[in-house]
């Protein structure tokens, strides 16, 4: 598996400098030199800045076991523990000196976490907050609290939910059977509550992605109480259960230096994000847990330049997907 | 002395003629800037671009500036639902046939950032953020932390930006002060028909925003005469935004309508 936190000089949140305004502009160029593309050298990627700080508060733990979760989440899977207290504190008490623009919880299932309520609530605190769930545990108790922090917090508190198909033979294929009625179950309760819920919708299914299906889903989100509904679409990578059922990606599936248009440098969610986990910080939430991804053990590991050497890059590349909303 | 900042005209060639002559008003001529796209889902862009040219405001360059001076196929909005991609692509066919080419190489050759000293300041004017034009900032996302950040890797003690269309500001501990001066070209998505800019004095740091009520039925009504969406002019007759909506956070939507 070729190395993926190959060290370069650390780019400690770099400021951008004020004459670079528009990414169809950039032209940055890496900051380390960059090998001719015959040599296949993966390309690196500068660091930019901290603006979007993931923690993996739940790790592998999930109430679910989808078929297409990229991190092979379920019930027994402690492959990467819970984050602990502590560590999450510690994070968001960091999160403003490092200029971290934006939080992200997710899992596995962040609602699973014990101290989930006092992280999203700390968090809010500093920074704009989105809870990535299955929304298998978006209770009418809990939607209750969601409701009054969402119009109560200083910052956006963002839920989205998964959801992956228009109806329950398809969602309950892949995400198992009668999670389709809990799912839009859990939309509606937060509806009903003021909060404005994102769906996401892996395009697992032919066609998902299509104009009409797009339609369906706003549809289907009305018919649920959504006034104002919203749906992002993401790319399935070929990692963890998925890649299990169907295949990863083959060893020569990688980027190499010339691959990156000039704009990807800044679009990439990985020059500007960071995922931090129970077992260190990784350069995103899709590559926890691939061999030779970790970049360290404490947050600061990870603010440095790295090299696109994963197979999953080349769907980030082809497709130009963000995990954020 | 105050200062005056305006953003966001979209083609709203009566909102900014009542922006201006509130300016005048005001005697802030000569201290009002214009931060970008003048282009949008109004109809006429070239009254538009002719009242601002003539004004002698100082103009800073907005994505919409930027992707028809260049040519581009697209205004790069890039929406979720194909309704919004048709709007947004609608409104940008129209306005790219209908802009004089003899705007072009000005809106080409606008400048990405304005930088201005006063009271002892130093602002920094820019279209959605200064790291990026088409960046939004909305209050609700854009964190103290980061904001401090932002400033200061940029050095300014003031920045000013639009392209959100919501008008926001604050003053962060440090001392720096954001300001998004929302935009004259569409409302708030508050249910209010009229629009607002930035007044802000640098001398006491006090920032205002000042509301503009134009004849907003006769622009719906050119609107609709122009065979554009008739959502473009809902929105300017309700106040609430209909169309392109997916660029807001969970925070700001739910403020709105839809
Ligand atoms: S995709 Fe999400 S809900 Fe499904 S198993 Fe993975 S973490 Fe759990
Ligand atoms: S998988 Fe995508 S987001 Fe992660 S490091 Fe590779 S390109 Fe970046």
């Amino acid at each position: 598996m070729p190395e993926h936190d190959v060290a370069s000089t650390p780019g400690m949140a770099r400021p951008d400098s004020a004459e670079i305004h528009d990414d169809r502009r950039r032209t940055d160029s890496p900051a380390a030199p960059r090998p001719s593309r015959g040599t296949a050298a993966p390309p690196w990627l500068p660091f930019r800045h901290l603006d979007t700080l993931w923690l993996q508060v739940t790790g592998t733990l999930c109430n679910l076991r989808c078929t297409h979760c990229f991190i092979s989440c379920g019930p027994e899977n402690h492959s990467v523990s819970l984050m602990p207290k502590d560590q999450v504190l510690d994070a968001l008490a960091r999160a403003p000196g490092l200029g971290v623009r934006e939080l992200y919880y997710t899992g596995g299932e962040p609602f699973l976490h014990p101290d989930i309520r006092l992280f999203i609530e700390r968090g809010l605190e500093v920074a704009p907050v989105t809870v990535l769930t299955n929304g298998i545990l978006i209770t009418e108790r809990q939607a209750e609290w969601l409701g009054a922090l969402f119009g109560s917090c200083r910052y956006s508190l963002d839920i989205r939910i998964s959801l992956d198909g228009l109806t329950a033979e398809q969602n309950d294929a892949v995400r198992g059977a009668g999670t389709f009625a809990k799912i839009t179950r859990a939309v509606g309760r937060l509806a009903a509550r003021g909060l404005v819920p994102a769906v996401a919708v892996t395009e697992v299914h032919e066609g998902m992605g299509a104009p009409e299906a797009r339609l369906a889903f706003l549809e289907l989100l009305r018919g649920r109480g959504c006034r104002s509904p919203r749906v992002k679409f993401l790319p399935v990578f070929r990692l963890g259960a998925q890649a299990e059922r169907l295949g990863g990606y083959a060893e020569d599936e990688r980027l190499a230096e010339g691959d990156l248009a000039p704009e990807e440098y800044a679009s990439l969610q990985c020059s500007s994000a960071r995922l931090l986990a129970a077992d260190g910080v990784y350069p995103c939430p899709l590559l926890l847990g691939q061999p030779g991804t970790r970049m360290g053990s404490g947050l600061d590991d990870g603010l440095r330049d790295i090299r696109l050497a994963h197979g999953a890059c080349v769907t980030c590349h082809l497709t130009g997907m963000t995990c954020r909303t | 002395m105050p200062l005056g900042f305006f953003g966001g005209i979209y083609n709203n060639h009566l909102a900014l003629e009542a922006t201006l002559e509130r300016v005048h008003a005001l005697g802030i001529e000569g201290r009002t800037w214009c931060l970008g796209d003048i282009g949008g889902f109004g109809p006429h862009p070239d009254h538009a671009l002719e009242l601002l040219r003539a004004s002698g405001v100082p103009v800073v360059q907005g994505n919409y500036d930027y992707a028809l001076g260049h040519g581009l196929g697209d205004c790069g909005c890039g929406y979720t639902d194909p309704r919004d991609n048709r709007y947004a692509a609608i409104s940008y066919r129209y306005t790219r046939e209908r802009t004089h080419p003899r705007h072009l190489p000005w809106l080409r050759d606008l400048p990405p950032v304005l930088r201005v000293e006063a009271g002892g300041r130093a602002i920094l004017l820019c279209h959605g953020s200064p790291r990026r034009t088409n960046e939004f900032l909305w209050e609700s996302t854009s964190p103290d932390g980061f904001l401090e950040w932002l400033c200061t890797a940029h050095g300014c003690d003031v920045l000013v930006c639009t392209h959100t269309g919501i008008p926001w500001t604050r003053r962060l501990d440090s001392g720096q002060r954001v300001i998004n001066c929302g935009a004259i070209g569409r409302p708030a998505n508050n249910g209010k028909t009229e629009v607002a800019f930035a007044l802000y004095d640098p001398e006491t740091d006090d920032c205002t925003f000042v509301p503009v009520a134009y004849d907003h039925e006769r622009l719906a009504a050119e609107v609709l005469a122009e065979g554009l969406p008739a959502e473009f002019a809902e929105t300017l007759t309700s106040g609430w935004w209909t169309s392109c909506l997916e660029v807001l956070p969970a925070r700001e939507r739910a403020a709105g309508q839809f």
